[in-house]
């Protein structure tokens, strides 16, 4: 390695020299054809000139070596160390407009930079190799790695390594009210409690060896563990609660939500995870929860308008669940295979309906309800029963009992000898006829044994009314009824396998009404090999997705962990790895937590342990001006990871400060505050949003009812997607849509309020400063500062007084309409101007971000 | 230019926007270099980069801003725009075999009869203006600005059912995902107000199938995402303050936000903190730009009359109002949806009574535009999804005409218009046939429609890009081009 070694000095001696000079000179190294060269080629020659054999002009083939290399109508494109001799160079710097590459029309061209790399790349050889990520990771050789000193975390070994070699050393370790807060936000989506920010501050500063891995460990136990990380999976399982489309109504899907919380919680490793949700249903005997758990691939968007045709819509669906598949576990763009061979990746349309193949053996999925004139579909597939809980059996057992007493009281109040029914059918017959109900003494003039059913119902239903004691028991007893009705078995969408296999052939541009040849189950040709003994069926599929040999199903799952630690992923494409995706920031980092991961045995707990107990995970997220120079983007990891958090972490984070968060887990979706005409779509069974009145209006947001085509729009606001397609990673905006939000949504302002109340309620002091460190601990996790205070108190005492002054105002200020919740008010000047405080750091930067 | 170098430069300039304060994107960008281009663009010239064309414009811009008309559900163009004498001749006939068999009809099941539009005084063409366009009397006030309207009589779709034909109109693609057209303007050209996001969708009715995807930003980052301007409650939405607060509450908190938001800035210097004070500022600027703004009281009686407008009201008419005043105010891409066309029966009777809630409204609109000046540099569009069928669909699934039948969805051709912004006026392109079925002269595809609006922007729809999943992406996909011929 001693090349390696004379590199790495090289650099070094760039350093020294200054930054520039190392930016501003590649040609000082070798070009790396995986790094420098591939993506050159890939975006402006492989359109024309790659593996797409159909689009392939003059037969000229540049993403293999053979294809360059070859001796071709007597020229080649490349030939090795000769520049004069290659004919991809001449092509590229004449000036004939007929004969350059890339073509004028094709309205791509290269820079002065590629062209340079080309250049270099043919005269060293114009050598290819494999890309990168269709090799196996390799193990790390740390006995290879330049690194003056072994770090204790491999993580930190490699880390520094890159960090020595951009001339920065780690960041410093961030304060302990900082680091409780990180673990608890990424590990829990909460922010810590006061005591236990206690217990940790305390904990560090004693040096017990173990404390931190401890500390870690307990929050890898903690239930908000699985609620925190089955938010980035259900952005990819694309999971929602309704259908999408026109009208877009709701199903029940959320037993696969819950399925994906419990298995995070349980730590259930990545590789069986992966096969329950792909092939839970064909396992052998497979258990209850292994089949809720394909609703994976039943969270699909599903059209139900009248015109669309059943099999165009189930086709469609297919199509998502290839794609889908493709993207998550893979990092591959399968999509562009479905209607010609892939531009860029080796992937053929052939191959692309092989794995169609796989997931082809589906009922339809909507079916007209009666005639042409209906204008929607129903939405039918295949749904799992689920069993009913023993609090519910138990609550219906209870409503039963209750309707029996009802119906005794009543019988007996119809039986009474002097005020009974008898009595009454009499007194209705002599009345008045100008006081008689028609169709009433139509039943009554007839004998009581020739009644129908409906007819005796009427009867008694006006018996009832005619006093005010038997009209308050069937009020009640209908009540009592309707609440047994609604206690049902949920049900949850599941993937089903039909018994008689469909033939799958290739369409012709995806258009399934243009079948081509047919074609078999079968996997990338440019991945690993299938083995014999996986059956041709889903469950085959994910074994071959999960097999060690893989080398992307692995890296693809690190990278995204990394990515929601760090903000970034070490691809920075964390939905590509194709032949277009940017190169690994660190391939060697990639590699070592990819086989880490494989090692000890797919462990999410174990891989987040390792990363969350590094010294790169524990540096200050402080930007100095050297860092701020040298690596702005953290692309090295050179401090702390510093984000603003997802939209589900800052509504979580806040019920949890205000106090008001409701910890209950799982069930039905919620629908806590949301403003009035956000849901307007019409149609059969459109849903409507109707606010919860009750403590489940402060849930978690991963429970409030997913809608596609409105979902909860503070949400949206913060950049939740609509999960009508699998999002890999959601954008980070900051807008004024989001100061919006948090100063004036009443489901924020009801937080506030209940963090104001909270603060006053538990301070136990009642002067201002050890109110206002309650306030700050609670938010922010650590006391203000002097400066802060100092203002506050300032701000705090100008409110006051204006209240004071005016009660009637402050009164009617902490007193809103859409705010639920009711706190205990002793003096609503001084509520109202701590609720003034608590809504400005309820807003603060510092509130909304992990740092 | 070196990469590494280039890096760095785009990393300082993202540095140097969010200090200044005007926010993340290419809205920002040109935020901030909003007064140089107007500067410039008064000496013809009009340069500035954007995170979505970083090298500037692609050519000369005929147009600032567009106004998108979109009439959710499907308009019968038969009846308002595609005149055909000899499909009223042939009205009960049994239609021709290959307007059946083999074809994806929504609806009709039974091999249906041919209806032309009724031979009735209500439902009569007539040529307008100069250019005698033929437009239906339905439509009294548009047939006035005829002269003003490029009549496109031969777009054609590729889907027949509503949210996937929605999709692909708006979005270029069939399914969800894909970044809708006016995202696609704001992550190229941004907003030329600071105060108010550069895409703004109005609805009147429900939202349509297609749903928030309609105006969704896909893949794009999700500030160029349309924000609803809603005409109940909020405008938009977390507006106004909570209950009892004062102005001075919501400035002292923004106050207090922005001190403490500085103080951790000094310490930690991350440059997302000062995008924030600067969002918490706009917020607060939006709090009074955006009431006054949808209030259109202080509009003249004449302008009221012109659009047939009340303040307070929820309309169409209101909606083309507030077009015209965000486009005055810099908006970039505003875009009207109207629900309610989709006549599958008793057609006649409700386009009637449909087409007077948009008919005075648009004519206004195109008139008043004009007479400010702004034709010019601002885009009219008008379409639907689809057309409608020169086949009668019948409750029965029969063809038998009666009072109830209407027209099934038509994907093979339909007409739409586009109006100002560089377009000629007062001519035609494309015909269908004599019974309306297909298209016999210069097809134009969605993919063409939509490469016509960018490339009177100045943008070229090829170039247009963003990387996605390996692969650059645009709102044409791999299709499409300008049509040439109706610009000026």
């Amino acid at each position: 390695m001693a090349s390696n070694r004379m590199r790495t000095v090289r650099i070094w001696v760039c350093i020294k020299l200054g930054v520039s000079i190392f930016l501003t000179k590649p040609g000082l190294f070798a070009v790396d054809f995986s790094k420098d060269v591939r993506r050159i080629l890939s975006e402006n020659c492989f359109e024309c000139h790659g593996p797409d054999n159909e689009a392939r002009k003059a037969g000229l083939r540049l993403d293999t070596q053979e294809g360059a290399h070859s001796l071709h109508e007597g020229k080649r494109a490349i030939t090795p160390g000769d520049l004069n001799k290659s004919e991809l160079w001449s092509r590229i710097i004449t000036s004939d407009p007929d004969e350059i590459m890339p073509p004028p029309e094709s309205k791509k061209f290269l820079t002065a930079k590629q062209k340079k790399t080309l250049r270099q790349w043919i005269e060293e050889g114009g050598e290819y190799a494999e890309h990168w990520a269709f090799q196996h990771p390799s193990k790390t050789n740390f006995g290879d790695l330049f690194s003056s000193v072994r770090e204790q975390n491999p993580i930190d070994t490699l880390v520094r390594r890159k960090l020595d070699s951009i001339g920065l050393g780690f960041s410093k370790e961030a304060e302990p009210e900082k680091l409780v807060r990180r673990l608890h936000l990424d590990l829990l989506g909460l922010p810590p409690s006061i005591s236990e920010i206690e217990e940790f501050v305390e904990g560090s500063r004693n040096g017990q060896p173990d404390f931190y891995h401890n500390y870690v460990d307990k929050l890898l136990r903690a239930s908000d563990f699985g609620e925190k990380w089955a938010r980035q999976w259900l952005d990819l399982a694309r999971y929602a609660d309704s259908n999408g489309f026109q009208a877009d109504q709701l199903r029940d899907s959320w037993a696969y939500r819950d399925w994906v919380i419990g298995a995070l919680n349980s730590n259930m490793p990545y590789d069986q995870f992966t096969i329950e949700q792909l092939a839970g249903d064909l396992l052998p005997s497979s258990t209850l929860d292994q089949k809720v758990a394909t609703g994976f691939h039943r969270t699909v968007t599903c059209n139900v308008e009248a015109g669309v045709h059943a099999e165009k819509n189930r086709v469609d669906q297919v199509f998502d669940r290839v794609n889908t598949t493709g993207t998550v576990w893979l990092g591959l763009t399968l999509e562009c295979a479905q209607c010609h061979n892939h531009k860029y990746d080796p992937i053929s349309t052939d191959e692309y309906y092989s794995l169609f193949a796989y997931f082809n053996n589906t009922p339809l999925e909507v079916e007209l309800p009666s005639s042409v004139t209906d204008v929607q579909h129903n939405f039918i597939g295949p749904y799992l029963t689920l069993p009913m809980s023993k609090v519910r059996i138990e609550q219906k057992e209870k409503l039963k009992i209750e309707i029996h007493k009802l119906e005794k009281a009543l019988s007996s109040k119809e039986s009474d000898p002097k005020k009974g029914l008898e009595i009454w059918i009499e007194n209705q017959k002599s009345k008045r006829e100008q006081d008689l109900d028609k169709a009433l003494m139509k039943i009554l003039s007839q004998p009581k044994e020739k009644w129908t059913a409906a007819q005796e119902k009427k009867v008694k239903d006006q018996f009832y009314l005619s006093a005010a004691e038997t009209k308050q028991l069937k009020k009640n007893l209908d009540k009592v009824k309707a609440e047994y009705e609604s206690i049902r078995a949920y049900k949850t969408l599941v993937m089903e396998e039909l018994d008689q296999k469909r033939v799958t052939r290739v369409m012709k541009r995806g258009n399934y009404q243009d079948p081509l040849h047919e074609v078999k189950p079968g996997t990338l040709d440019v991945l690993h090999k299938k083995k014999p003994d996986y059956p041709d069926n889903r469950f085959g599929l994910a074994q071959w997705i999960t097999d060690k040999e893989n080398p992307l199903t692995a890296r693809v799952a690190v990278n995204r962990v990394w990515a929601e630690i760090w903000g970034r992923g070490i691809v920075r494409t964390l939905e590509d790895f194709g032949m277009q995706s940017e190169p690994p920031s660190d391939p060697v980092l990639l590699d070592w937590l990819a086989t880490y991961y494989m090692d000890c045995g797919w462990d999410l707990k174990a891989l987040l342990k390792v990363i969350c107990t590094s010294r790169t995970y524990k540096q200050t997220s402080r930007v100095s001006p050297e860092i701020m120079s040298i690596d702005p983007e953290n692309k090295f990891f050179s401090r702390g990871a510093r984000y603003r958090l997802d939209a589900e972490s800052i509504r979580d984070s806040m019920l949890a400060s205000s106090g008001l968060l409701a910890k209950k887990m799982f069930g039905p979706p919620v629908m806590p505050y949301q403003p009035t005409g956000v849901w307007r779509a019409v149609g059969r069974n459109a849903p409507v949003w109707r606010e919860m009145k009750n403590e489940d209006r402060w849930r978690k947001g991963i429970y409030i009812v997913y809608r596609r085509a409105a979902p909860y729009p503070s949400m949206v606001n913060f950049d939740a997607p609509d999960r009508s397609a699998c999002t890999v990673s959601r954008p980070r905006t900051n807008t004024p849509l989001q100061a919006l939000t948090l100063m004036n949504d009443p489901a924020f302002i009801e937080m506030a309020i209940g963090l104001t109340d909270r603060v006053l309620r538990e301070s136990g002091q009642d002067d201002f400063a050890s109110r206002l460190e309650m306030l700050y601990l609670l938010s922010l996790s650590r006391k203000p500062s002097p400066k802060e205070a100092e203002y506050l108190k300032q701000a705090f005492d100008r409110h006051l007084n204006e209240f004071q002054k005016d009660r009637d105002r402050a009164l009617n200020l902490i007193s809103q309409k859409s705010v639920f919740y009711k706190p205990e008010v002793k003096d609503a000047a001084e509520f109202a101007a701590w609720f003034l405080i608590s809504t400005s750091i309820l807003n603060l930067d510092e509130t909304v971000t992990k740092g | 230019m070196d990469e590494n170098q280039q890096r760095l430069r785009d990393v300082t300039r993202r540095l140097f926007f969010q200090k200044t304060g005007y926010g993340v994107g290419g809205a920002a960008l040109f935020n901030l270099l909003n007064k140089d281009v107007k500067a410039s663009s008064q000496a013809g010239e009009f340069q500035f980069r954007t995170e979505g064309l970083p090298n500037g414009l692609h050519h000369k811009p005929r147009a600032k801003n567009v106004i998108f008309l979109h009439m959710v559900g499907a308009p019968s163009h038969l009846d308002l725009y595609d005149y055909k004498p000899e499909l009223q001749k042939r009205t009960g006939e049994l239609c021709p075999d290959e307007f059946f068999k083999g074809k994806n009809l929504a609806f009709i099941r039974q091999q249906p009869n041919l209806m032309g539009t009724p031979k009735d005084e209500n439902y009569k063409f007539s040529p307008c203006g100069v250019s005698g366009q033929m437009i239906s009397d339905l439509l009294p006030n548009i047939q006035s600005v005829a002269d003003e309207l490029c009549m496109i009589r031969s777009l054609h779709t590729e889907q027949f059912n509503h949210a996937p034909a929605q999709l692909f109109s708006l979005t270029g693609f069939s399914r969800f995902g894909r970044p809708s057209i006016g995202s696609w303007v704001s992550y190229g050209l941004g907003s030329e107000n600071r105060n108010l996001p550069s895409f703004v969708v109005l609805i009147t009715g429900s939202i349509l199938g297609a749903g928030n995807s309609a105006w969704g930003s896909g893949f794009l980052p999700t500030v160029h995402q349309g924000v609803e301007f809603r005409s109940k409650g909020d405008p938009v939405l977390f507006l106004s303050d909570p209950d009892a607060f004062t102005r001075q509450n919501r400035r002292d908190v923004v106050d207090h936000i922005n001190y403490l938001n500085r103080i951790n800035y000094d310490f930690v210097k991350d440059p997302e903190i000062e995008t924030r004070i600067s969002q918490y500022e706009l917020a607060y600027r939006m709090q009074t730009s955006v009431p006054e703004l949808m209030d259109i009281s202080a509009e003249s009686k004449e302008t009221h009359e012109l659009y047939g407008t009340s303040p307070g009201k929820s309309s169409f008419a209101n909606n083309c109002l507030l077009a015209r005043r965000l486009v005055e105010r810099g908006v970039r891409f505003v875009q009207l949806f109207d629900q309610g066309w989709d006549h599958h029966n008793n057609l006649f009777n409700s386009l009637r009574n449909k087409v007077k809630s948009v008919d005075k409204p648009i004519a206004a609109l195109i008139k008043d535009l004009k007479q400010r000046g702004m034709l010019d540099d601002t885009l009219v569009v008008w379409n639907s999804e689809f057309g409608r069928t020169p086949m009668a669909q019948t409750t029965s699934g029969t063809g038998v005409i009666n009072k109830n039948t209407g027209r099934d969805h038509h994907k093979e051709a339909f007409s739409v218009w586009m109006a100002g912004g560089g377009i000629k006026p007062g001519i035609s392109y494309g015909a269908t046939d004599d019974l309306g079925y297909s298209i016999i002269k210069d097809p134009v595809t969605t993919f063409d429609y939509n490469a016509t609006i960018l490339h009177q922007l100045g943008v070229d729809h090829e170039k247009l890009t963003y990387k996605y999943q390996g692969r650059q992406f645009r709102l044409t996909d791999v299709q499409g081009k300008p049509i040439l011929p109706i610009i000026s």
